[in-house]
């Protein structure tokens, strides 16, 4: 470490005021301040002492997403083993399948070492393009505008190739996250100052301009010539008894093992990530405890075996487990920039978004799900939320003292 | 009843004058910079839409359309292409009436909404609305609805957007796009996030 830190030090003169590289100093200070702590000092009033700084916040939630990712990895590779074997293929063409034998890796969908290693084949390209092309602006916006290289860009990247159908085409994930890092956040000034889920306003960008890429039953399965439909998408027309004629049974679908995004799947590995942020108090429990129940209340109220809309029949039990609920809710909704700063402000937050996502999924036939454009539209009114429980505070607090 | 209540979803939420059609576009970004003026703005033009809309579908259907005047003996006679004026007469009355109410009972809110309260009256959304009214040949109890939710709509995101601006006051925004550019391009995004409703 020692001579890291030597490297380091000896190379700085280079890149501050006045130095030969100068314009690339924000690339500097993000390695330096990826090897050690910073030893800059606060200089404006106010400011809070705290041990926790962005940092570390931003590796807490991508360690505390690592689980549903690795679950999703083992996921993908293993739709994509049982799909060859139900095409009768014994192995893939491509890069791909130059390297899995490579690394010791079969097509067995029983192997938990050959699924997740196919898997993993899908998500690391992914996940590398997302972070080559995103760094890539972030150091531009950071060397011109003269702020920071931030770490929440790593959480954004992260969480962005996560939901993400395994099979997307690697230009669109470049286009994707290049609309998300510059319209996203850059423009306002970088992490902190934007209004909306960056990861989420990439991804919702490809939805409207690539949907063929991103929607539909044939992108799940990384498996060519293969359609699997998500369990949301089944049931958006034929109801529950769609959800029983595929054999997805209740613990699949809370386990996570059926189609869709990469690492979005599983519920439990969700859960699991979230009780971790809600320990370590980075996740608001209110936002994440609002969310689901601004989705299972409406569930329970309109819940009608019945009715001519088949999405009407899905029992609440269902609907948070299906999709990409559980990870919106745990992963996305809690992003401290967009979502409402408020205590009160977050259970409206949450409850608004559960119950559009229940509103889209079950009354708007044009998208099976709806977690995703859900979170944005409540992103776009938390501002508003945050304005009107402080108005009442200060009103509150002028008629106590009166 | 369920035909109005999902008359009203659409108006103010899936065709959302402001973030689909981008309708009254000056107003929304100009009055848009202060949450309390831009609640003031929304109510001003819901009140505006609700009666222009029924008043004007009245207009519409008793002398303009074609056949309307029958009940006068002339049955020939297709009054049309008076439509627009007699649309934006109403309305300019109507705002009128408003302005002089405001500014007797809320002077605080006239004086904020300044110039753009006697701007309402060519603001494309509320022409936009009653010749959405026409087009669609909404009735009676069907125009009244159309005018709360497109009102309701458009202040719904008038006052988001008040919101967030509020909220960018301490974002670091390229000098380039400061004021109007940024504006734009929250809109823009404002719209992709309203884009859920679509289809319902």
């Amino acid at each position: 470490m020692k001579a890291i830190r030597s490297f380091l030090d000896r190379l700085e003169p280079l890149f501050t005021k006045g130095g030969r590289f100068e314009q690339l100093h924000a690339l500097f200070e993000a390695v330096d301040t990826f090897f050690y702590s910073p030893g800059d000092l606060a200089r404006g009033a106010p400011h809070v002492r705290d041990a926790l700084d962005l940092k570390r916040v931003m590796i807490i939630v991508v360690f505390a997403s690592s689980p549903a990712a690795i679950y999703g990895m083992w996921n993908t590779g293993f739709q994509a083993n049982t799909a060859l074997v139900s095409l009768g293929l014994a192995g893939i063409e491509g890069w791909r399948g130059a390297l899995l034998p490579l690394l010791g890796a079969g097509y067995d969908p029983a192997s938990i070492y050959d699924c997740f290693m196919h898997g993993l084949l899908y998500f690391l390209p992914i996940y590398v393009v997302t972070m080559v092309v995103g760094l890539f602006w972030e150091v531009l916006f950071a060397g011109v505008r003269n702020h920071e290289v931030n770490e929440g860009f790593f959480v954004t990247g992260w969480l962005f190739a996560l939901i993400l159908p395994a099979t997307i085409p690697l230009w669109q994930v470049a286009v994707g996250i290049t609309f998300g890092v510059i319209l996203g956040k850059e423009v306002f000034g970088g992490t902190g100052k934007n209004f909306l889920n960056p990861a989420l306003v990439a991804r919702a960008f490809l939805y409207f301009a690539y949907p063929a890429q991103i929607s539909g039953d044939a992108v799940w399965t990384a498996a060519d010539g293969f359609s699997g439909a998500t369990a949301l998408g089944v049931s958006a027309i034929e109801g529950m008894t769609g959800i029983g004629a595929m054999g997805l049974t209740w613990t699949q679908a809370f386990l996570g093992q059926m189609q869709g995004s990469l690492g979005e799947t599983s519920t439990l590995a969700c859960l699991l990530g979230g009780a971790f942020l809600v320990y370590t108090r980075i996740a608001s429990w209110r936002i994440i405890v609002a969310v689901f129940a601004g989705l299972i209340i409406p569930t329970l109220l309109f819940h009608n075996p019945d009715s001519s809309n088949p999405m009407m029949s899905m029992p609440w039990h269902w609907h948070i487990v299906l999709g990409g609920f559980a990870f919106g809710a745990v992963f996305m909704a809690t992003d401290p920039v967009s979502a409402a700063q408020t205590n009160a402000g977050k259970w409206a937050f949450g409850l608004l978004i559960g119950f559009m996502t229940w509103l889209i999924r079950v009354i708007n036939p044009a998208f099976p799900e709806g977690i995703m454009l859900a979170i944005l539209f409540a992103n776009v009114f938390a501002p508003v939320i945050d304005h009107f429980v402080i108005g009442a505070n200060v009103r509150r607090r002028l008629k106590r003292n009166a | 009843m369920e035909a109005y209540v999902s008359l009203f979803i659409q108006a103010a939420f899936v065709e959302n004058l402001a973030l689909a059609f981008f309708l009254g576009m000056c107003t929304f970004l100009a009055v848009s910079k202060r949450v309390e003026t831009a609640i003031g703005l929304g109510l001003a033009v819901i009140a505006i839409q609700v009666i222009t809309v029924p008043v004007n579908h009245m207009i519409y259907k008793y002398l303009l359309a074609d056949g309307a005047l029958a009940w006068a003996g002339l049955a020939e006679v297709d009054l049309g292409f008076l439509g627009l004026v007699s649309y934006i007469g109403v309305i300019a009355a109507l705002v009128q009436i408003l302005e002089m109410t405001l500014d007797r009972y809320f002077p605080k809110l006239y004086n904020a909404l300044g110039i753009f309260l006697p701007l309402i009256t060519v603001n494309c959304a509320i022409l936009g609305g009653t010749l959405f009214m026409v087009e669609r040949q909404y009735n009676f109890m069907e125009s009244v609805v159309f005018g709360v939710g497109s009102g309701a709509g458009w202040a719904i995101a008038l006052i988001a957007l008040a919101g967030i601006r509020e909220k960018l006051k301490y974002s670091d925004v390229p000098v380039g796009l400061q004021g109007l550019g940024i504006a734009f391009i929250i809109v823009g995004l404002m719209s992709l996030s309203f884009m859920g409703f679509l289809g319902i």
